[in-house]
């Protein structure tokens, strides 16, 4: 619970913190803290720099944008659950975010701390994977975009350049009569998720005219559940059709899912299928 | 007064100030020229020592001194185990404060360092390397036993620290003769006690007076004192142990650890006042643990389902080390507890007591009766399958019929009172239990997993009558005393030898001495946890500081009251036995205008210008209270819980618990306790479990695996309680701090088993996680 020694640093801008970063290898940027402080406190994670960009309010809010909307990294995920914004545009955002931890996580842990730390057991990156959101990030090249689903690339890693920093994420809106669901088995102790499931259905005539489904928890990183998004396109989203579709997603996940004293690869991976159905069926319940 | 103070629920004082954050504990002291220690761990569960290197540490940033095994060898003596159970054989090997040959847990200390803040002695123990030879590692109590395992100390083969036996009629012949036999492997699991503060000590050694302070959260201090005596060689009379504000034990601050010695130590060595703070890392692994028992258990009955005998064999794992009280855990507070609240009329048990690499293990709330009470119900509900009856009806024709003073069961023990079928009955009735079953059966129709737990119980408290503490081992006396003073003003100071850490006993307390004599409660304060302005006593645990603790605060009271009796006699100028008495007021039959009040008496006595011939000066009562016998609260819980198959997960939807502890001084703070009791047994149930893997690392090291119970995961619990005094006690109280956490277990386990069994799901290990919960049931469906 006592971090080892290290070298403090707070950026006025995101410009700074692009320089500092690139003046101090092996810096890690500091925002809610929820995640990178309880590796320091056991001596898991040892960074010689911190750069905490807590205070950078260009990071931080919600806003409309064209087909969307944009939320600042800094914003904590209990500004996601309560925003009216993200209720209307991504209802399923603000679900999940409701569902993060505890009130003093959502009110301190922030959505880029969250999805940069890439842990396969958070909500967020596996929702975001299924909504098809965009990670805009800045480094001392300039600006770019990394698409949701190429952000985490392994087990706590993820797509930026050691100099870059993540500074929104651009969220398209889910079609009008969309129907979202984000369903979590939440681990007893962490409260992160075992096995999380992110459902966004649109239906047109009675049929399913698209589906984004994301299942997390499962493996290293959020997996998009294309097999069952295939057999879900036209279907009527009957029990039946449900049920064959989540049936699928094994189809989705890679064979080798993790596995942990609590809940092993084989039951993760049975679970994947069980949360699958149950967020297509909250999500069919809520389209049209 | 009108108010009725002793009997009220009236609020915590102590609550102000802990949920305002202004309570001081002993990591909040802070003293001129403190220095802090950081204890280097093994990370090795079982290691030979080769060779400890600290001379990189010692040039460290702010360390000012390094300390191993080698320096506290041959000052400081080994930890002693406290508790020699006789007749079992007993091992007791060493265990040094500071491992210097070999380790035998993962968090075994192998060195300290002293640094002027914390942060750097944590830095620097990173610059000490130790050399280890790592040995095989055994973690499960059982195995532990088999020829062959791996063996922690070179003179207790296979592991064996005791073998205990109880034993009352003759098991065998029951066995033979039964028409009904049932069995089971129950497991429960190794538990960590998780209070909120964590352990810390703070010594401060005077070379000018040969005197050492030790502020320690400890549930004992004066137990404390005796054990650092022990260890250090300080003189007891020249050590003052001081418990501050403790926030929580659960039995896991009764130990005397490595910890306080190496710290007492260090500040010995630098003259300067020297403190440790766990992390709550080490807490995890070095603060200890509970049960960790496996249990081979079989039960015999009529085709009728009258019980007629029980069996055990017990392997009962006391990790690296005997710690202070193990040995008496799972013998004493278990063993003879097996009749339940049942006639068992043929008992037979043995205990192993083993040796396994991890952290030691030693009383956890409830202590022994939960890991008895599990076993019994989990067989009397077997039972009840086996002969077709409904469980709580086996149950009803099993329990011992209702006495009030005095009932012999097949251990050897007496019970002081008890009435088990009115506990269940009114538990039944508070629970609907008809109208539950029927519920079921509606479920069930509909394919849903229903269940109904139930459960009686009895316990043993109020540790207990000093000869037999003796008798059974424990190396110390087990009664308690109090000090009562009232100053020239009424007000009035409670000393205590007993150390509450949560319980409330600052309320409860000055409500006896308010029931008593009549002062204001508000004018009492109890004084406890400081060696130097207590009297001497041993402690808070087992459930006995109301019983024995507050038995000793009513006899010092009633002293109190007859002194006054006679002062007031004297002052009003009538005969003693003329004196009434009555809420604070003593007066003269028949002339209630003719009185002295508690406070005019405290005055006059205090200023001592009218005493009678030979009446000494001042206000003052002690009393020395040895309990003639053990209380026995009991009671009766029910659990409702529905499985979902899909996935394993179990919803706890109702909790009904019926307790007796006898008469109650305050209603609000039993009924918190049987709260926080209920929820403490549940979640080993449902969620709490520490695991080793096979190298003996502790795998839930931490709060993110570690399930702790949360509130949302939890039902209203409706408690209930009915009343039957102790027999013996001069209030009539029991105690009700581990009731139900003992009631609970085998409550919500049974509650599952029962939602189960038409899945034909027979046995699951505790805890009742999701996973071993779809397992078994996919493994039954598949016809395993």
């Amino acid at each position: 619970m006592f971090p080892a020694q290290l070298t403090y640093h707070r950026a006025g801008s995101i410009a700074e913190a692009v320089q500092l970063l690139s003046d101090n290898e092996g810096a890690k940027l500091l925002a809610g803290g929820h995640s990178l402080l309880p590796l320091m406190k056991l001596r898991l994670a040892a960074p010689a720099v911190l750069v905490d960009i807590g205070r950078i309010e260009a990071l931080r809010g919600i806003s409309a944008s064209d087909g969307g909307i944009t939320i600042g990294a800094l914003t904590t995920h209990a500004e996601i659950a309560s925003s009216d914004l993200v209720r209307q545009n991504a209802p399923v955002l603000a679900e999940a975010a409701a569902l993060v931890g505890d009130p003093a996580v959502r009110n301190r842990g922030t959505i880029g701390g969250s999805v940069s730390h890439a842990d396969p057991a958070s909500d967020q990156p596996t929702v975001l994977t299924a909504l098809g959101a965009t990670f805009n990030v800045t480094g001392p090249g300039g600006d770019r975009s990394i698409a949701a689903a190429d952000f985490a690339t392994g087990l706590l890693e993820n797509a930026l350049e050691e100099n870059e920093v993540l500074t929104s994420i651009s969220v398209p809106s889910v079609p009008s009569g969309a129907g979202s669901a984000y369903v979590k088995f939440p681990h007893p102790a962490s409260r992160y998720a075992v096995v999380g499931a992110a459902a966004i259905l649109a239906v047109s005539g009675g049929m399913c005219s698209s589906a984004s489904v994301a299942v997390g928890g499962v493996e290293t990183t959020p997996a998009r559940a294309s097999s069952v998004e295939a057999a879900l396109a036209g279907s009527d989203l009957s029990d039946a059709a449900l049920d064959a579709a989540a049936a699928a997603v094994g189809g989705d996940l890679s064979g080798d899912p993790m596995g942990d004293v609590f809940a092993s690869a084989e039951y993760r991976r049975a679970m994947a299928s069980v949360y699958v159905r149950r967020a297509l069926g909250a999500a069919a319940a809520r389209a049209g | 007064m009108t108010t009725r103070i002793f009997g009220s629920g009236i609020r915590r004082r102590e609550d102000p100030r802990l949920i305002t954050g202004r309570a001081s504990y002993t990591d909040d002291i802070k003293l001129p020229g403190m220095l802090h220690a950081a204890i280097l761990r093994s990370p090795y569960a079982h290691a030979n020592i080769k060779s400890v290197d600290a001379s990189g540490a010692a040039g460290q940033p702010g360390v000012v001194a390094v300390y191993t095994g080698e320096d506290t060898d041959g000052v400081l003596n080994g930890l002693p185990c406290a508790w020699l159970i006789p007749g079992s054989d007993l091992k007791t090997p060493a265990h040094p404060p500071v491992a210097k040959d070999k380790v035998r847990y993962v968090g075994d200390a192998v060195a300290v360092v002293v640094a002027e803040s914390r942060y750097q002695a944590e830095d620097a123990l990173e610059h000490i390397s130790v050399d280890y030879e790592p040995l095989g590692v055994v973690i499960n109590p059982k195995a532990a036993t088999q020829d062959g395992a791996t063996q922690l100390h070179e003179d207790v083969p296979n592991n064996i620290a005791f073998t205990w036996a109880v034993a009352g009629g003759d098991a065998d012949a029951a066995f033979a003769d039964a028409a009904v036999t049932v069995g089971d492997t129950i497991t429960l699991q190794r538990l960590i006690a998780n209070p909120m503060e964590p352990r810390s000590a703070l010594a401060q050694w005077s070379a000018a007076t040969g005197e050492l302070t030790l502020w320690n959260t400890s549930q004992n201090p004066h137990i404390a004192r005796f054990l650092t005596c022990v260890v250090t060689g300080v003189p007891e009379h020249k050590i003052r142990v001081i418990a501050p504000e403790v926030g929580g034990g659960f039995g896991s601050k009764i130990p005397y650890y490595a910890d306080e010695a190496i710290t007492a130590f260090c500040s010995m060595k630098l003259g300067v006042p020297v403190k440790w703070t766990e992390t709550r890392s080490e807490n995890y692994l070095i603060t200890t643990q509970g049960r960790d028992h496996i249990e081979e258990v079989e039960m015999a009955a009529t085709s009728d389902g009258v019980i007629t005998g029980l069996r055990t064999t017990v392997y009962a794992g006391l990790g690296g080390y005997l710690s202070t009280a193990s040995p008496g855990v799972p013998t004493i507070l278990h063993g003879l507890m097996y009749s339940g609240p049942y006639n068992i009329p043929n008992i037979s048990g043995t205990v192993y007591g083993v040796f396994n690499n991890g952290c030691p293990v030693d009383a956890y709330r409830g202590a022994g009766r939960p890991e008895a009470t599990t076993l019994i119900e989990r067989l009397v509900d077997l039972v009840a399958a086996a002969v077709g009856q409904d469980p709580a009806e086996v149950r009803r024709k099993n329990l011992i019929p209702k006495f009030e003073n005095g009932h012999d069961v097949a251990t050897g023990i007496t019970y002081d009172s008890g009435d088990y079928e009115s506990a269940l009955d009114s538990c039944l009735s508070a629970a609907g239990y008809e109208a539950l079953r029927a519920e079921q059966a509606q479920a069930r129709a509909e394919g849903r997993c229903v269940g109904i737990g139930v459960s009686s119980y009895v316990e043993i408290c109020g540790l207990g009558p000093s000869q037999v503490a003796g008798a059974v081992g424990f190396q110390g006396g087990l009664w308690e005393s109090a000090i009562i003073r009232f100053y020239p003003t009424g007000k009035v100071n409670v000393m205590v030898g007993s150390s509450p850490h949560g319980q409330g006993e600052e309320t409860t307390f000055a409500q006896i001495v308010a029931g008593e004599v009549g002062v204001d409660v508000d004018d009492v304060e109890v004084l406890h946890g400081d060696t130097d302005n207590t009297p001497m006593g041993w402690g808070t645990y087992g459930s006995r500081t109301t019983a024995v603790s507050g038995a000793a605060i009513a006899v010092a009271a009633r002293k109190i009251k007859e002194k006054s009796r006679a002062l007031a006699a004297h002052l009003l100028e009538a005969a003693p036995e003329d004196i009434e008495y009555e809420d604070g007021r003593f007066f003269v039959r028949g002339s209630p205008d003719q009185h002295k009040t508690i406070q005019d008496i405290a005055l006059m006595a205090n200023v001592a210008w009218n005493m009678p011939e030979g009446m000494e000066p001042g206000l003052e009562a002690s009393a020395f209270y040895d309990p003639p016998n053990f209380t026995y609260p009991f009671g009766a819980h029910v659990a409702v819980v529905e499985v979902d198959p899909e996935t394993g997960h179990i919803d706890l939807q109702r909790y009904v618990a019926v307790d007796d502890c006898g008469v109650q001084i305050n209603p609000m703070i039993v009924e918190g306790q049987v709260h926080g009791g209920v929820v403490q047994g549940v979640g080993p149930a449902l969620w709490e479990g520490a695991v080793y893997d096979d190298d003996g690392q502790l795998v839930t090291g931490s709060m993110l695996d570690y399930a702790l119970p949360r509130a949302d995961l939890l039902p209203e619990i409706e408690v209930h309680s009915n009343t039957t005094p102790s027999p013996h006690h001069p209030l009539g109280v029991k105690g009700i701090g581990e009731a139900g956490t003992i009631a609970s277990t085998p409550t919500v386990y049974n509650a599952v088993m029962d939602a189960l069994r038409p899945l034909g799901v027979t046995r699951v290990d505790m805890p009742l996680t999701p996973e071993k919960v779809w397992r078994a049931i996919n493994d039954a469906r598949n016809g395993g």
